[in-house]
């Protein structure tokens, strides 16, 4: 075991600059803007891959990642946290099917925005759930992801079967009326997602932290994605979201994160507090 | 190193056993505790929050089920959701991540004890509790490079003695103490 050596505040100083040194390598190089991202999530992770790759610093990790196109999306796959389920927080889906779903009956059409759809496990638990509500065929789903790589498979819609078996129980707390067998086919130890559920669709990449307003949008999924930024970036996709909300549209987040340091509270009706679903308001007051 | 500084926030981390742990420490401690008390118990993704709701009713200080971004107060016990890591922002607020699981954990010992010990330094205590698993230990010793003080539960004293076993081989825990010493050890020294 190596010896135990001191870590002093000028070391974590040291640290933090080849962290942002790092993130301005990723930024100038790749495109992806992790600036404005949660310093500790992102410095837990730049360790984590330092660790794993054996690298003696960050700044020996910056030069790779520069050089180094698969090491960088290796790193990239690290930074976004792929970390998703179907169903995930069944209760929500429970929730969105007694708050939302009565309202949205009401619309000709309705646009969703899935923000930050990783490898689309909950795009496709949202799919099936309009499907069993009879809402799919006038809906139409934007699944949006920084990292094109995941899109990609979330696209093809194939999982484990293994990681399956853990859904089917998320399905039924969740509400399903069926199984959620009926909606895949096995092959192997895999399963791919029945085509129909793709038919209204469209992913395409953006970067909350960078790109624009997606238009005239009826729900906003975007959950346990703010939680990797800091407050300043935080405010600014909430007012993203504002913007690209219509009237009376809602907002759905992750159970932790909140409207409270976003100074927009004022834009939105909280509609369930536990699973944190918002609506933004009809009617704006006057200042 | 004998005695604990004056410190900001103190770590927890406990598993197995670690609601009889907590609630045993969390009662021996008077209203006026300056430190912020942040801490993790290994439980179910999917189990209720009733955590924080248990062991406000066995401590004087406020218990929360914090927020993304929510402010560290001093004399205040932050519970880490299940399902996700709760980490240490360098302005002192939290953070949470909801990345894979470390060691099976989430949340996680280590990440948390990794983060505080980034941003408090010497101003930080950590205690590494009753567990079946090493999560901790890598926390534990990072803590105490950072020039924090370090506790663990004495083994015999824990229900299931594997977590402060591995956080003691470290090398790097300061105090070894029975289960019921540690919470008026705190009282007794952590000053404002």
């Amino acid at each position: 075991m190596a010896e135990p050596y001191p870590i002093d505040d000028d070391e974590i100083n040291v640290e933090d600059i080849e962290i942002r040194l790092l993130l301005e390598a990723i930024y100038q190089m790749y495109g992806y803007d992790f600036r404005s991202y949660s310093k500790a999530s992102i410095r837990r992770r730049v360790m984590h891959r330092m660790t794993m790759s054996g690298f003696a610093s960050i700044m020996e990790m910056t030069d790779k990642v520069l050089r180094d196109r698969p090491f960088f999306v290796t790193l990239l796959n690290d930074l976004t946290v792929n970390v998703t389920e179907m169903y995930r927080d069944p209760e929500f889906y429970r929730a969105f099917r007694e708050d939302v779903v009565p309202v949205l009956k009401t619309f000709p059409f309705i646009k969703i925005w899935h923000a930050g759809c990783s490898t689309g496990e909950e795009i496709y638990s949202m799919a099936i759930l309009l499907e069993e509500e009879g809402l799919y065929d006038r809906a139409m789903i934007y699944a949006t992801d920084i990292d094109k790589n995941v899109l990609a498979s979330a696209k093809k819609g194939i999982y484990s079967i293994e990681a399956v078996k853990q859904y089917g129980d998320n399905y039924r707390r969740a509400g399903g009326r069926h199984s959620l067998s009926d909606y895949f086919t096995a092959r192997y130890d895999s399963v791919i997602m029945e085509q129909r559920l793709k038919r209204n669709i469209v992913f395409a990449d953006h970067d909350l932290a960078t790109d624009q307003v997606f238009g005239e949008m009826h729900v906003i999924l975007c959950r346990n994605v703010l939680i990797y930024f800091d407050r300043a970036l935080q405010a600014r996709v909430i007012r993203l979201f504002s913007d690209s909300l219509d009237m009376g549209g809602y907002l759905c987040l992750g159970t932790k994160e909140s409207l409270r340091f976003s100074g927009q509270e004022e834009t939105f009706d909280v509609i369930n507090t536990p699973l944190r679903i918002f609506r933004k308001r009809q009617l704006l007051h006057n200042a | 190193m004998n005695r604990i500084g004056p410190v900001k926030a103190i770590v927890m981390g406990a598993s197995w056993g670690g609601l009889n742990a907590y609630t045993r420490i969390l009662s021996a401690l008077p209203a006026d505790f300056p430190a912020a008390i942040l801490l993790v118990q290994h439980q179910h993704a999917s189990a209720e929050n009733r955590l924080p709701w248990l062991l406000a009713r066995y401590c004087q200080l406020p218990v929360i089920a914090p927020e993304d971004k929510e402010e560290i107060q001093p004399g205040c016990v932050y519970v880490a959701p299940p399902g996700y890591h709760m980490l240490v922002e360098e302005d002192e607020t939290l953070a949470f991540s909801a990345g894979r699981a470390v060691l099976f954990s989430r949340p996680s010992v280590d990440e948390l004890f990794l983060s505080a010990g980034a941003v408090y330094g010497k101003q930080l205590a950590g205690v590494i509790l009753t567990g079946a698993n090493e999560d901790g230990a890598k926390g534990i010793d990072y803590i105490h490079r950072r020039g924090g003080f370090t506790i663990a539960q004495s083994p015999v004293s824990a229900e299931a003695p594997a977590m402060p076993e591995a956080a003691i081989k470290t090398g790097a825990v300061s105090r070894v103490l029975d289960l019921e010493a540690i919470g008026p050890f705190l009282a007794e020294q952590v000053a404002g």
